[in-house]
C-alpha cells in the first residue's frame, strides 16, 4: 500500500530532522578529554594548596614562639634560637629597588626604541630574536656576568649594588619583551590620532602610547621583579652572605660594603642546616618569601586592573 | 569646459578649468598631484594621479575597493610615511610646495592638514584632554585660552549641547556619532586649513551620518575639505567635486593598480559622466 500522502511525508520529514539533531549517544571523547582537563587543573591546584599548608604547618612553632622576634634578627645559621629572616627582607627590599631603578627604565626604553623608532630594519627583528634568547638564559650565567663584570672588571666588590646589576641584567630581557607586547597592542588609531594633530613621534609616545599601555609595561615588570626576588644562584655568585649576618643597627646603605643577603639565600643557608628547629625556620622563611613574591603579584593585578582602559 | 581622462590615453589628464556645474567660484588650488604613484614595497597600490583640489570646496573620492583612494588621500598629509615600504612617486604639492620635498617637515605638514579616520579613534583620555591636545602642543598653555578653543571647537562641531556638562568625562563614554564628531573637534582644534576624511561615517548609523553631512556643510566655508567614501550618495549629497578610482590590471606588473578614471564637478559624474566607467560605476552596473 503506498503510503506517501503528503501528511506522512511531512511526518517522516519532521522526524528525520528530529532524528538529526538527536544527540547519538554519549560523547564519550568529549566526557574523556574534559576530565583530563580537570585533572590537570586540580593537581595544579593541590601542588599550590599543600605546599602553602606544608609551609604554613611547619613554621607554626616558630610563629607562636618567637614570631616578631624572628622577623626581626638576622642571619644566624649557627643558633636556631637566634636565626631570623631581617638582613634578607632588607636585602631582597635592596635588590628590588636596584632592579626598579636600572632595569626598568632601561628595558622600556629598549622596548619603546624597538617597537615605535626601529620599524622592520633587518637590526631591528635580530634584535627581537636574541632578546627572547637572552630571556631563555639560566640565571647562573647571569651569577657569573655579575662577578666577572661587575665585581672585578669593573670594582663595585661583592656588595647588593653588584647583586642588584647581576639581578637587572637577569630580568631586562624579559622586561623588553613584556613591554614590547604591551605596547604592540595599542591600537594604531591611538598613534594615528595623535600624529594627525600635529604631534611629534616623540610627543605621540610620550602622551598616548605609553600610558596607554602602562597597565601591560607594569604587569610585566612587576611580575619579573617577582622573578628576580627568588632568585638565588647570582647573589650566591656575587657574594651574598650564607652564614652569619647580624643586623643590629645596620642600615639599608651598610649593604653597600658588602656584608648583604637576601631571601633566597637566607633559605638556602638555613635548608643545609641539621636539625628539627632548623627545619621550622626553614619553613617560615620560605613562608616569608612567598608572601613577599604574592604581595608583589597582587599588587602587579591590582595595577593592571586599575589603570585598565578601553578603547 | 572640464575636460576629463580619454579612457584609453595612458595618463589621466585633469584640466579642471572654468566653473563648472554647480562647482563654486575658483578659488586657489590647495594641492596639486602630478603623476602620483605610492607604492607599498614592489606593489604599485595607485598609479599616474592627476588632482587639483580647490579651496573651500568639498571634494569626495569615490571607486571599488582598492582602487587606491584612501591611499590617495594619505598623501595629502604624509600619513603613509606611517607604513613601512610606502614610498611616493610624483609630485604633491600644497600651495605649490612640494609636500614630500626634503625639507618638509611631516609633523608641520600635519598641523596645517588635519585628519578624521575611519574609525572613531578619540584617545582614551577626559573630552577636554582630546580637544587641548593639539592645541597644547603649538605652545598653548593658558586655562583660558585653552578653553575657549575647547568650547570654539566643540560648538564647530555641533557637540557642545550634548557634552558641555561633562567635558572631564571620557571620552570612550560618547556614542560612535558622537566621538567621530569629537574626532573632527579635535581636528578643527588646531586650526588646519584642510580635513581629510577617510570615511568617516561608515561605522555610523544614518542619524550620526547625517549630522556629520551637516557638519560638513557648516563647516566648508572655512576649510577645505577631502573625503573618501564607499557611499555614491553621499558624495553626490556633500560634495562639490568627485574623483572617480577604479583598479586595472598593470600590465607591467599583472597586478591590479588603482587609477583615476574621472575628476569632475559632482553634478556632471552623476549626471553625465565622461567616462563609460564612471557612469557604469555610479548607476550600480559595477564594483
Amino acid at each position: 500500500m503506498a503510503l506517501t500522502t503528503p501528511a506522512s511525508t511531512g511526518g517522516r520529514a519532521a522526524r528525520s530532522i528530529t532524528d538529526g539533531l538527536t544527540k547519538r549517544g554519549s560523547d564519550l571523547r568529549g566526557k574523556l578529554i574534559e576530565g583530563v582537563l580537570v585533572t590537570a587543573l586540580a593537581a595544579t591546584l593541590l601542588i599550590l594548596f599543600v605546599l602553602i599548608v606544608d609551609l604554613v604547618q611547619r613554621s607554626w612553632p616558630v610563629w607562636t614562639d618567637r614570631g616578631g622576634d624572628f622577623l626581626s634578627s638576622g642571619l644566624n645559621s649557627a643558633s636556631a634560637a637566634s636565626a631570623g629572616v631581617w638582613s634578607g627582607i632588607k636585602g631582597t627590599i635592596t635588590l628590588g629597588l636596584i632592579v626598579c631603578v636600572i632595569a626598568f627604565p632601561l628595558g622600556i626604553a629598549c622596548a619603546v626604541y624597538l617597537e615605535e623608532y626601529a620599524g622592520r630594519t633587518r637590526f631591528a627583528r635580530l634584535t627581537r630574536i636574541n632578546v627572547r634568547n637572552l630571556a631563555g638564559v639560566p640565571s647562573i650565567v647571569y651569577g657569573l656576568l655579575g662577578l666577572g663584570i661587575f665585581v672585578n672588571t669593573l670594582g663595585i666588590g661583592r656588595n647588593v649594588l653588584a647583586a642588584g646589576l647581576a639581578l637587572s641584567a637577569l630580568v631586562l630581557p624579559i622586561v623588553v619583551i613584556t613591554a614590547s607586547e604591551a605596547l604592540r597592542a595599542v591600537p594604531v588609531a591611538i598613534r594615528e590620532g595623535a600624529l594627525g594633530v600635529g604631534a611629534t613621534q616623540w610627543e605621540t609616545v610620550r602622551s598616548h602610547v605609553l600610558p596607554a599601555a602602562a597597565p601591560g609595561i607594569l604587569t610585566g615588570t612587576v611580575l619579573s621583579l617577582a622573578r628576580a626576588a627568588g632568585e638565588a644562584a647570582p647573589i650566591l655568585l656575587v657574594g651574598a652572605a650564607t652564614g652569619l649576618l647580624r643586623t643590629g643597627d645596620q642600615g639599608f646603605l651598610d649593604q653597600l660594603g658588602g656584608a648583604f643577603t637576601a631571601m633566597p639565600v637566607v633559605i638556602f643557608s638555613y635548608a643545609r642546616q641539621t636539625g628539627e628547629q632548623f627545619r621550622e625556620i626553614t619553613a617560615a622563611a620560605s613562608l616569608v618569601l612567598l608572601v613577599l613574591v604574592l604581595a608583589m603579584n597582587t599588587f602587579a593585578i591590582w595595577l593592571r586592573n586599575r589603570y585598565d582602559r578601553k578603547w | 569646459m572640464s575636460s576629463v581622462s580619454d579612457t584609453s590615453a595612458a595618463p589621466v589628464e585633469i584640466a579642471v578649468a572654468e566653473n563648472a556645474g554647480q562647482a563654486q567660484a575658483n578659488g586657489p588650488n590647495v594641492f596639486e598631484t602630478r603623476d602620483l604613484a605610492v607604492f607599498y614595497d614592489d606593489f604599485r597600490a595607485v598609479r599616474e594621479v592627476n588632482l587639483d583640489i580647490r579651496q573651500h570646496e568639498i571634494t569626495a573620492f569615490i571607486g571599488p575597493s582598492g582602487c587606491g583612494k584612501s591611499t590617495v588621500l594619505r598623501c595629502f598629509d604624509r600619513m603613509n610615511d606611517l607604513i613601512d615600504g610606502a614610498r611616493v612617486e610624483g609630485t604633491v604639492s600644497y600651495h605649490g610646495v612640494d609636500l614630500y620635498g626634503p625639507d618638509v617637515d611631516a609633523v608641520e605638514v600635519r598641523r596645517r592638514i588635519g585628519m578624521v579616520f575611519q574609525k572613531p579613534n578619540p584617545f582614551p583620555k577626559s573630552i577636554y584632554d582630546n580637544l587641548a591636545f593639539g592645541p597644547r602642543l603649538n605652545g598653548i598653555k593658558k586655562k583660558a585660552q585653552l578653553d575657549e578653543i575647547v568650547e570654539q571647537s566643540l560648538h564647530r562641531a555641533a557637540l557642545w549641547d550634548e557634552v558641555k556638562s561633562r567635558l572631564k568625562a571620557s571620552a570612550m563614554g560618547l556614542s560612535g556619532g558622537q566621538q567621530q564628531r569629537l574626532c573632527i573637534a579635535r581636528c578643527i582644534a588646531v586650526k588646519p586649513e584642510v580635513i581629510l576624511m577617510d570615511e568617516p561615517c561608515s561605522a555610523l548609523d544614518p542619524i550620526a551620518t547625517s549630522r556629520i553631512e551637516e557638519l560638513m556643510q557648516e563647516i566648508k566655508t572655512d576649510y577645505t575639505i577631502i573625503i573618501v567614501t564607499h557611499n555614491m550618495q553621499q558624495a553626490a549629497r556633500v560634495s562639490d567635486r568627485t574623483a572617480f578610482f577604479t583598479t586595472e590590471v598593470n600590465p607591467e606588473s599583472d597586478r591590479r593598480t588603482g587609477r583615476l578614471v574621472e575628476y569632475n564637478p559632482t553634478s556632471k559624474i552623476f549626471s553625465n559622466p565622461d567616462d563609460e566607467r564612471t557612469e557604469q560605476y555610479v548607476t550600480g552596473r559595477f564594483g
